[in-house]
């Protein structure tokens, strides 16, 4: 479906003839798509339900590159829309209608590996494996493990502030990223943090991470990388009953354990990867727990047994550990083939990416059973239960009319209840256009309005990305679903002074 | 306590009409640390804005109002087995009424710790903001995955005050490690730098290391056989009162620090060689971070330190006029810094100079 933002018209006057001949000269002749079938590919991100065709799409092949183009852009008042991979799962790729669309794809080398400083400088465009594959000869590895990770890229990360399985212990795209090249909206190049532990004046660095493309273009990226762990071994415990599932999670991590990987998944989910994977999984019960250990043999061992112990006080039915790392792979199989699994039985289906309080997940997976009568579709979840960030899978079928418009109401449904749980619309696949109306739900307008001072302060004419990640007041107005707070309406005391 | 967020409101408006600012302060254990507070300024208490709203250990958080003492909070979190895990110093003393979460969170100051568990600004996860226009902002949240919005909270971590009044706080909390261990060892900065760099590399489990005058600390922490297969490989002579030997580290009541003169924190790449850098140091961190002594040429010191990639503050200093505390910011920083500044304290209200002299 075509995305309807009727802002976007404000920019209906870019003459696209004369963008292309202003942009030409900044980059070399192939690196310049225009024709239909050269756009056509970049219609959309991984949120392929949405589509929109830049004017042109450009790929720079290096920083000076990136420079002049967005100068170009800034001299035109042409929006741009940066692009890495085009993995992501909200749309905070998706182009813009009278827009640039800016690939990062050309620049992806790595520049250099530090294994004593244990630090790597990357291109943006560089594929999160690739960094670990490079590092992988020094016993290094870079952390952060998105489920994507074969295909999606560092600068990509950077703008989600991507996770992955193992977050809960070694941290976000923020806790692994020391420093960043960015070159702004006027084609200014900005150093941000640095190589050593910190950087003077403001952390901006924790603002341009997980800033969607709407703060600037990210030409180099310096990684933490992390010594690979000796060892690991995984507990596949059963449980039959959800509840007691979510509980044993939170008394595994109030015992003192920070596991390397905490998941669970229920039972609709092991009965869609069992037959694809034979990972071995309990079919019986209601729940299933992946928790993970690694470290030194002796550090494994001793969070292994402790774990052990924690989960059969909670109840688990069945516990397998695993004994090789072969068996480890299996049992992590499953869980990393929920998506494709549910994809080979519903012809289609939509993630969602709710976070709320670890205490929480027992009941908002009664509410989402709930919700499956209500709306006539089933679903399956898979969770990062360590981390309490959840992943509904709703399956449907595009090809019957209305089951697409059921699904976003049932996904709205899932993360309007997760913020009134006290969590997030958002744990790590980001606000994009996807839940550009779930964001009217989490804050009011009173963090909204900083959050577009903040846009402003870094590109005072709204030229990139516009129409994501933070919604106009008007819009969530419009749509009707502004948090109001304690029954307070926005801005009761307006003007203030 | 909703009666002090009123006052501050009021203080606020009556800045912004009257054009005189305010001195944010918590417990003033941290006044030494910037360029000086303006006593010409309205001093705004935050103390009195107190409490831990919200504790579970399960939940890995903890929210409180920004007046909490840091030693309430930590001794909490210690009943449960849990800790702060960035390790604040304090830098409490007679003269002051102790360090506040809040006050902690301006500073953005981490203590030995930092090197494994990551800075304060890892362990933000939302906060509670009384800005320029008396407007009370809730950002970021109590859980650990959060990625709706700009995050706003963890760029409050070392802001000074200067955003505006952080009133409330939730921090991500750890447990304590099993069983913490401290070896010491004889060898000069180079080695000792790259030592611990080697030993971190093999994912020995290090939590701080501190060189000074020749001798190397190094602490362990974690499962007591993991423990003690590391202290195999370092080797060294076990230090029996390293809990006190950390502290007066984290606190600066280590005798380096008793000497007289200027004191610099010079935040540069780890590896950096020590012959690169002047003066009389101690280092921590692995090398990440390096107090020096007796640095005779503020410019060339700061001019040199940018060209190795880090940053020289100077940290503690009886002349308040003299040089900048913090390094100065690249043009094109500088403008988005006080860009930034505007969209929060549209009328220049909060610690205006405390920071830079600039905004």
């Amino acid at each position: 479906m075509h995305y309807h933002d009727p802002d976007a018209e404000r920019f209906a006057s870019v003459n696209r003839d004369m963008l292309i001949a202003a942009l030409r000269p900044c980059v070399a002749p192939t690196s310049l798509l225009t024709t239909e079938e050269e756009l056509r590919p970049y219609e959309c991100d991984g949120l392929s339900a949405y589509r929109e065709r830049p004017l042109l799409v450009i790929l720079p092949e290096n920083e000076s590159e990136v420079q002049r183009v967005m100068h170009v852009c800034h001299e035109l008042n042409v929006p741009v829309v940066a692009r890495g991979a085009g993995t992501g799962l909200s749309g905070g790729a998706m182009p813009h209608k009278h827009g640039v669309l800016l690939s990062l794809a050309k620049m992806k080398r790595i520049l250099s590996i530090d294994p004593l400083a244990r630090q790597a400088v990357v291109q943006p465009g560089v594929r999160n494996l690739a960094i670990s594959e490079a590092a992988a000869d020094y016993g290094l590895y870079y952390a952060p493990d998105p489920s994507s990770q074969i295909a999606c890229s560092i600068g990509g990360n950077v703008a989600e502030n991507s996770g992955g399985v193992h977050c809960l212990k070694y941290g976000l795209t923020v806790n692994n990223v020391l420093r960043l090249r960015v070159v702004s909206i006027k084609g200014e190049l900005l150093e941000i943090g640095s190589a050593g532990a910190d950087a003077p004046g403001f952390d901006l660095l924790a603002l341009m991470i997980g800033s969607e493309g709407l703060l600037g273009v990210v030409t180099e990226v310096t990684v933490r990388l992390m010594p690979k762990p000796k060892k690991a071994q995984v507990i596949l415990a059963s449980f039959n009953d959800v509840g007691k599932a979510g509980d044993a999670v939170a008394s595994i991590l109030a015992a003192g354990i920070i596991p390397a990987g905490l998941e669970m998944m229920d039972k609709p989910m092991t009965a869609a990867v069992e037959p694809f994977v034979k990972a071995g999984y309990d079919l019986e019960a209601e729940a299933i727990l992946l928790c993970e250990s690694d470290g030194t043999d002796e550090e494994v061992a001793e969070d292994i047994t402790a774990m052990c112990a924690v989960l059969e006080k909670c109840g688990a039915s069945n516990m397998r550990v695993s004994q090789s790392e072969e068996e480890r792979l299996r049992f992590w199989a499953g869980r990393k083939a929920a998506f494709p699994a549910i994809g080979r039985i519903s012809p289609d289906y939509y993630c969602m990416d709710g976070t709320v309080p670890r205490k929480r997940l027992g009941e908002i997976l009664k509410a989402i059973a709930e919700m499956e009568k209500k709306y006539g579709l089933r679903c399956a979840n898979v969770f990062h239960a360590g981390d309490g960030n959840l992943h509904p899978l709703i399956m449907f079928d595009a090809n019957v009319p209305g089951e697409l418009e059921r699904t976003e109401a049932f996904g709205a449904e899932i993360l309007e209840l997760s913020v009134k749980l006290g969590g997030s619309i958002t744990g790590e696949h980001g606000v994009g256009i996807e839940k550009i109306n779930a964001m009217c739900s989490q804050f009011d307008a009173d963090s909204l309005e900083s959050f577009h001072a903040i846009k402003a302060a870094f590109d005072p004419r709204g030229l990139l990305n516009p129409g994501k990640a933070v919604p106009t007041l008007h819009r969530c107005a419009e749509f009707g679903r502004m948090h109001v707070h304690a029954g307070e309406l926005p801005h009761p005391d307006l003007p203030r002074f | 306590m909703n009666e002090l967020i009123d006052n501050w409101r009021a203080s606020i408006a009556t800045a912004s009409a009257t054009h005189v600012p305010l001195r944010v302060r918590g417990g003033g254990s941290k006044d030494f640390y910037g360029e000086m507070p303006d006593s010409s300024h309205t001093a705004i208490n935050t103390r009195g804005y107190r409490g831990v709203v919200e504790y579970e250990p399960s939940e890995l958080y903890i929210t409180a109002r920004c007046g909490t003492p840091l030693t309430e909070i930590e001794a909490t979190l210690a009943e449960c087995g849990q800790m702060l895990a960035f390790e604040p110093p304090h830098f409490s003393t007679a003269s002051d009424t102790g360090a506040t979460v809040g006050g902690c969170i301006a500073a953005g100051l981490s203590g030995p710790r930092r090197v494994s568990a990551g800075a304060v600004r890892d362990f933000v996860l939302g906060a509670r903001l009384l800005d320029g226009t008396g407007c009370l902002r809730t950002f970021g949240g109590q859980v650990m995955k959060n990625v709706a919005g700009f995050d706003v909270s963890r760029m409050l971590a070392g802001s000074l005050g200067t955003l505006g009044i952080i009133t409330e706080v939730s921090l991500k909390t750890l447990p304590r490690p099993a069983q913490e261990l401290t070896l010491c060892l004889e060898m000069d900065e180079a080695e000792a730098i790259a030592a611990t760099n080697r030993w971190m590399a093999q994912a020995l489990p290090l939590s701080a290391t501190c060189w000074r005058a020749d001798v190397l600390h190094v602490r362990l922490s974690g499962a007591p056989t993991a423990i003690q297969s590391a202290r195999a490989i370092i080797g060294g002579e076990i230090v029996a009162d390293d809990v006190v030997f950390w502290r007066d580290v984290r606190e600066q009541r280590h005798a380096f620090f008793a000497t007289p003169g200027d004191l610099w924190r010079v935040s540069v790449p780890a590896l950096t060689s020590p012959k690169q850098l002047p003066g009389n140091a101690l280092s921590e961190w692995f090398g990440a971070q390096r107090w020096l002594r007796d640095v005779a040429d503020a410019a060339a010191l700061r001019a040199h330190v940018i060209a190795l990639g880090g940053h020289a503050t100077l940290f503690r200093s009886a002349d308040t006029t003299r040089v900048a505390r913090f390094q100065p910011l690249a043009p094109a920083l500088l403008t988005l810094h006080q860009r930034l500044k505007t969209a929060f304290d549209p009328y220049g209200v909060f610690n205006p100079g405390r920071m830079y002299p600039d905004f």
